[in-house]
C-alpha cells in the first residue's frame, strides 16, 4: 500500500509515493533517478549504497522509506553541487583511487562521513572508518592515500550537515 | 504524487537502431565512412577453432583503418574497439597507444569501447591478451591513420614526408598549419577504406613520448561525480524491473507454480515458459514480491548433490581417465630427498561489486542489450542462438562496467531481460542479487594438485611430476630446470558450475608449485630463496626473485624473528610477465589466525604502457589474492551454497591491508605483456611459506588456514 513519505534530498523537497517498505536506495535509483548511489549487495555488507541521513552515514539498502520519511538525505550528487568538486572527489580523482569505480560513491560519501567526525584521522584510523566498505577491485591503497590527501587538503572541508 | 525533479536522461546520446554509418555521421560532418564493421569485414575475420555459429568473441584480425580511427571535419578523433572496461585499465591504455601512435594527447581522442555495432571485435576482454594483442592492432590502426593524413598533408602543402611535423593534431610545414579537420576529403576516405599496410611502422619504445606516462582513466570525474552510467544504470523509456525464479537447489526442476497469486496483482506481469519463470514490475521491490509469491507455492523436483565437504575426494575419484602416474615414481625411492605431496584449492567466486545485470529492448524484430561482460561479442552470439536471430538483427552495448575478474565472460542476464522484454513487449533490466550472484554464476574451479620430486645431493630436481585435477592446465608447466619432467591437467566431474577467474588455474598451480618447492627447500636444508635461484635459468624470474628479495630485506636467519611471526617467498610466470612476492605474517598463538602484514612484490610485464594503471592492477591484485589466500571459499550443502553473502564470504578489507611495496620494472627490451592476472599468483603461496616460517605447519589449502 502506498503512502506518501517527504525527503529533503541534496537540498531539495521530494515527496514520493511509495510502498513504506520499500527502501531508500531503490526510491533513489528509481523514483529520483539519483543513479549515483549504487547496489551492491543489499545486506549493508559494502556500502556500495552509503548516503548521509540527517548528515549522518547510513546505508540506503538498509533504510526503508518508513524511516527515511522526513529526513534530509545527501548523495554524491549532491556533494557536488554546482559541479564544483568536493576536496574528497578531487582527491579520490587525483590519486586513481578508482579501478572499476563502482565503490567509489559509497567510498567517497563515507569518507566525508569520516572526516567530519574527524578531520585529520590517521592511517589506522583511515582504515577502521572505512572498512564498513568493499572495494572488490580491492584498491585499498590508493583509496586510504585519496582519503589522507582530501584530509590534508588545504581547503576547509564543507561540513555535510545541512 | 510522485515529484520528481531530478530526472537525469543520461541515455540521450545512445540510440538503439543508430546504425554504424549514422553514429559515425554523428561525430561531424567529416569523413564519410565506406566501409565500417560490416559482413564483409567479418567474412575477413579467421574463422574460430570451433565454427559454432555466431559465437562470436574470436577477434583480433586486421581491421580497415576507417573501423579503428574516425576523424571528423572539425578535427575530432574517434577511435572504436570492441574490448571493454571493468576496472583493469584497457581505456586508459588503448587510448594512450592511439594517442602515441596519432601524435596528439590522450585527451583529444575519445574511445568507443565494446559495442558490437561501432566496434571491431578485438576479441574478448579476457587472458591479459589486450596489451600483447589489441594495443599492436590500435597502434598499427592508428599509426597508419597517421601515415594517411600526412601523405594527403604532403600533398596540400607540396612538402616531403620527412619536413612535415606532427603536433597536438596538427601538421606544420614551413609556416603553414592543417588541422587534422582540414584533412579530411575523398583521398582520405579512400586511404581509411584499406586494411593498415603491413609496412606500417609503430612508433619505436625508445621513441615514446606518450605511452610509457602515468595516465589515469579520462572518464575519471565521473567516476567520483557519481555520474558514470554504469549497466546497472541504463533507464530506457518504459522499462520494466525484471526477476527470474530461481531453484532452491543446483539441477531442481519446476514441478508446479500458481501464478494466480502474481496475476492478480496489476502491476505485475509474468512469463512461464517450461522451467522458466519471469516477472516485471515497475520498480525491483514490487517485482521481488512478485517472486516471493511465485517461490511460495513453487514446488521443485531436487536432486541429490555433493557436499564441499566431500570435494576433493569426489574430484580425484572422477579424474577423467583415471589419475595419470609418475612414470619416474622410481626416482623418488632412489632419491636422497624426495616428496609427494597434495595440495587442494577450494572454489571462489569473482564477486564483482556491480553484480551481473543487463537491459533489453526490442524494435521492429532487432533486439539491443546494454550489459557488462567481458565478451560483447560473445553475447551477441549467444543471443543470436537463444533467439534464432542473425548477429546483425542484436546490438550489444557494454558500458564500462563495475568488475569482471574472468567472472563475466558470458550473457545469462542479457538472454533473461531479452527473453522478458520479448515476451512484455518492453525494455526490461535484470540485476542479479548478490545470491544470485554467489549462486548462479559459475565459479573458479577447485582443484587437487599433486606433486612429487627427487632432488640430487646439490639440491637440483632430478625428477618432477606435477598434475592438476580440475582446476585447469594453466602454469602446471615448471619454470625449474628438472632432469626428468612430467605435468599435466586433468579434468573431473565438477559439482559447480565452473569458468574462467583472473589468472584461472595459475591461482591453483603456482600456490602448490611455490608451496612444494619451499618443502623441497626445508627437505635439502637450502635456504629457500637460494633453493629457487639455484634451480631456475630465466633471468627475468630470477631478477624479479632477487628485485623483491632486496627491497623487502629478505632474511630467513631464524634465529632473529620475533615469536609468531614468519616470512615466506614465491614467484612465478604466466602469459609473459614475471612476478615474485615476498610476504611477512604474524599468527595468534591463541587463536591461529594469520595477518599479512607486510607485501612487497616485483613484476616485469615487459615495457610498461601506463604505469599507474599498472600499479593499481598490481596493488589489486595482491589484496584480492590476499583474499583467496585467506578466507575466500564458496561452501555448498544439498544443492545450495551455504555463505553465499559478503557477511559470510568475507572478501578483503581495509581492515586487511599489509603495507604493501610494488616495484614494477620497465623492461623495455622485452615484449609487452598483459598485468591485469599474473600480479595476483604470488601472494597466496608466499603467505603459506610465511605460515611455514612461523609457526612449522605446513598449510597445503587455499585458503590457508590453522587447523588444529
Amino acid at each position: 500500500m502506498d503512502s506518501t513519505i517527504t525527503l529533503r534530498v541534496n537540498g531539495q523537497r521530494q515527496s514520493v509515493a511509495t510502498d513504506s517498505q520499500r527502501t531508500l536506495l531503490d526510491i533513489l535509483r528509481e523514483d529520483l533517478h539519483l543513479l549515483g548511489t549504487r547496489f551492491g549487495c543489499g545486506a549493508g555488507d559494502c556500502g556500495a549504497c552509503t548516503v548521509h541521513i540527517d548528515g549522518k552515514r547510513a546505508f540506503a539498502c538498509q533504510t526503508v522509506a518508513a524511516d527515511a520519511d522526513g529526513k534530509s538525505i545527501t548523495t554524491i550528487e549532491g556533494l557536488a553541487p554546482n559541479g564544483r568538486l568536493h576536496a574528497l572527489q578531487q582527491a579520490f580523482m587525483d590519486e586513481g583511487a578508482y579501478q572499476c569505480g563502482y565503490c567509489v560513491s559509497g567510498m567517497i560519501m563515507a569518507a566525508a562521513a569520516l572526516l567530519d567526525q574527524n578531520p585529520h584521522p590517521t592511517d589506522a584510523q583511515i582504515r577502521a572508518g572505512m572498512n564498513p566498505n568493499l572495494c572488490r577491485c580491492c584498491g585499498y591503497v590508493k583509496i586510504v592515500s585519496a582519503v589522507r590527501r582530501a584530509a590534508s587538503a588545504a581547503e576547509a572541508l564543507p561540513s555535510l550537515r545541512r | 504524487m510522485n515529484r520528481i525533479t531530478n530526472t537525469i536522461d543520461r541515455q540521450s546520446d545512445i540510440k538503439p537502431r543508430l546504425t554504424r554509418r549514422r553514429f559515425l555521421q554523428s561525430l561531424g560532418a567529416g569523413l564519410m565512412i565506406a566501409v565500417g564493421a560490416s559482413p564483409t569485414l567479418a567474412q575477413e575475420a579467421p574463422q574460430p577453432r570451433r565454427s559454432v555459429r555466431n559465437r562470436g568473441g574470436f577477434g583480433g584480425a586486421p581491421v580497415k583503418i576507417a573501423a579503428r580511427v574516425h576523424i571528423a571535419q572539425d578535427g575530432a578523433i574517434t577511435v572504436m574497439t570492441g574490448k571493454v572496461e571493468c576496472g583493469q585499465g584497457a581505456r586508459a591504455e588503448i587510448t594512450l597507444a592511439a594517442a602515441e601512435e596519432l601524435r596528439v594527447s590522450p585527451d583529444q581522442i575519445r574511445l568507443i569501447m565494446g559495442d558490437t555495432t561501432l566496434c571491431p571485435d578485438d576479441g574478448g576482454t579476457y587472458g591479459s591478451m589486450t596489451t600483447p594483442r589489441t594495443i599492436p592492432t590500435v597502434r598499427t590502426g592508428s599509426a597508419a591513420a597517421r601515415q594517411a593524413l600526412a601523405a594527403i598533408a604532403c600533398e596540400k602543402l607540396a612538402a616531403k614526408p620527412d619536413d612535415i611535423q606532427f603536433k597536438d593534431g596538427k601538421i606544420t610545414y614551413s609556416g603553414q598549419q592543417l588541422t587534422y579537420g582540414d584533412l579530411v576529403s575523398a583521398s582520405l576516405d579512400k586511404a581509411f577504406s584499406q586494411l593498415p599496410s603491413p609496412d606500417v611502422k609503430v612508433t619505436a619504445v625508445a621513441d615514446w613520448k606518450v605511452l610509457g606516462n602515468p595516465y589515469l582513466r579520462p572518464d575519471r570525474r565521473d567516476l567520483v561525480n557519481g555520474t558514470h552510467v554504469y549497466p546497472s544504470d541504463i533507464v530506457r523509456p518504459g522499462m520494466l524491473y525484471g526477476k527470474i525464479l530461481r531453484p532452491p537447489s543446483y539441477g531442481a526442476t519446476l514441478t508446479s507454480t500458481d501464478l494466480s497469486a502474481v496475476k492478480a496483482m496489476a502491476d505485475v506481469r509474468v512469463v512461464r515458459d517450461g522451467d522458466f519463470v519471469g516477472v516485471a514490475a515497475p520498480n525491483t521491490f514490487r517485482a521481488q514480491q512478485a517472486i516471493d509469491a511465485l517461490a511460495k507455492t513453487a514446488v521443485w523436483q531436487t536432486l541429490p548433490h555433493l557436499s564441499s565437504k566431500d570435494l576433493y575426494d569426489h574430484l580425484k575419484q572422477s579424474a577423467q581417465g583415471g589419475i595419470p602416474q609418475n612414470t619416474h615414481a622410481d626416482d623418488l625411492a632412489k632419491a636422497a630427498v624426495a616428496l609427494r605431496q597434495e595440495y587442494h584449492v577450494a572454489y571462489i567466486q569473482h564477486a564483482p561489486l556491480e553484480p551481473r545485470t543487463a537491459t533489453a529492448e526490442w524494435t521492429d524484430g532487432k533486439l539491443t542489450v546494454w550489459t557488462g561482460t567481458q565478451n560483447p561479442f560473445g553475447v551477441r552470439g549467444e543471443l543470436a542462438r537463444a533467439f534464432n536471430l542473425p548477429a546483425d538483427s542484436i546490438r550489444v552495448i557494454v558500458p564500462d562496467f563495475g568488475g569482471g575478474f574472468g567472472g563475466k565472460h558470458q550473457g545469462d542476464p542479457a538472454v533473461e531481460a531479452a527473453r522478458l522484454a520479448q515476451n512484455l513487449a518492453k525494455p526490461v533490466r535484470i540485476l542479479w542479487t548478490r545470491e544470485e550472484e554467489f549462486t548462479w554464476a559459475y565459479f573458479r574451479p577447485a582443484g587437487v594438485i599433486l606433486a612429487e620430486a627427487a632432488l640430487d645431493p646439490t639440491g637440483a630436481i632430478a625428477s618432477w611430476y606435477f598434475l592438476n585435477i580440475n582446476s585447469g592446465p594453466q602454469a602446471t608447466e615448471s619454470p625449474y630446470r628438472a632432469g626428468k619432467h612430467q605435468a599435466g591437467f586433468v579434468p573431473s566431474d565438477p559439482p559447480l558450475r565452473q569458468g574462467s577467474y583472473r589468472a584461472l588455474a595459475s591461482t591453483a598451480n603456482n600456490f602448490a608449485r611455490e608451496v612444494f618447492i619451499d618443502e623441497l627447500a626445508a627437505a635439502a636444508k637450502i635456504e629457500p630463496l637460494r633453493f629457487r635461484l639455484m634451480n631456475l635459468d630465466n633471468a627475468r624470474l630470477k631478477n624479479v626473485l632477487q628485485t623483491a628479495a632486496d627491497k623487502f630485506g629478505w632474511n630467513n636467519d631464524a634465529g632473529k624473528k620475533p615469536p609468531n611471526t614468519g616470512i615466506g617467498i614465491a614467484c612465478g610466470t604466466e602469459k609473459g610477465s614475471y612476478l615474485a612476492t615476498c610476504a611477512a605474517v604474524s599468527v595468534d598463538e591463541k587463536t591461529n589466525a594469520i595477518s599479512v602484514t607486510r607485501v612487497t612484490q616485483a613484476f616485469d610485464c615487459g615495457p610498461i604502457h601506463n604505469p599507474a594503471g599498472l600499479l593499481s592492477q598490481v596493488q589489486g591484485a595482491i589484496v584480492m589474492g590476499l583474499g583467496a589466500a585467506l578466507r575466500e571459499e564458496i561452501r555448498f550443502e544439498n544443492g545450495a551454497i551455504t555463505n553465499s553473502n559478503f557477511a559470510d564470504y568475507a572478501p578483503p578489507r581495509f581492515a586487511d591491508l599489509p603495507d604493501i611495496d610494488v616495484h614494477l620494472i620497465d623492461n623495455r627490451s622485452a615484449a609487452p605483456a598483459g598485468a591485469g592476472e599474473t600480479p595476483i599468483i604470488g601472494i597466496a603461496p608466499a603467505v603459506a611459506n610465511a605460515v611455514y616460517n612461523a609457526t612449522g605447519k605446513r598449510i597445503r589449502q587455499m585458503p590457508v588456514r590453522i587447523t588444529v
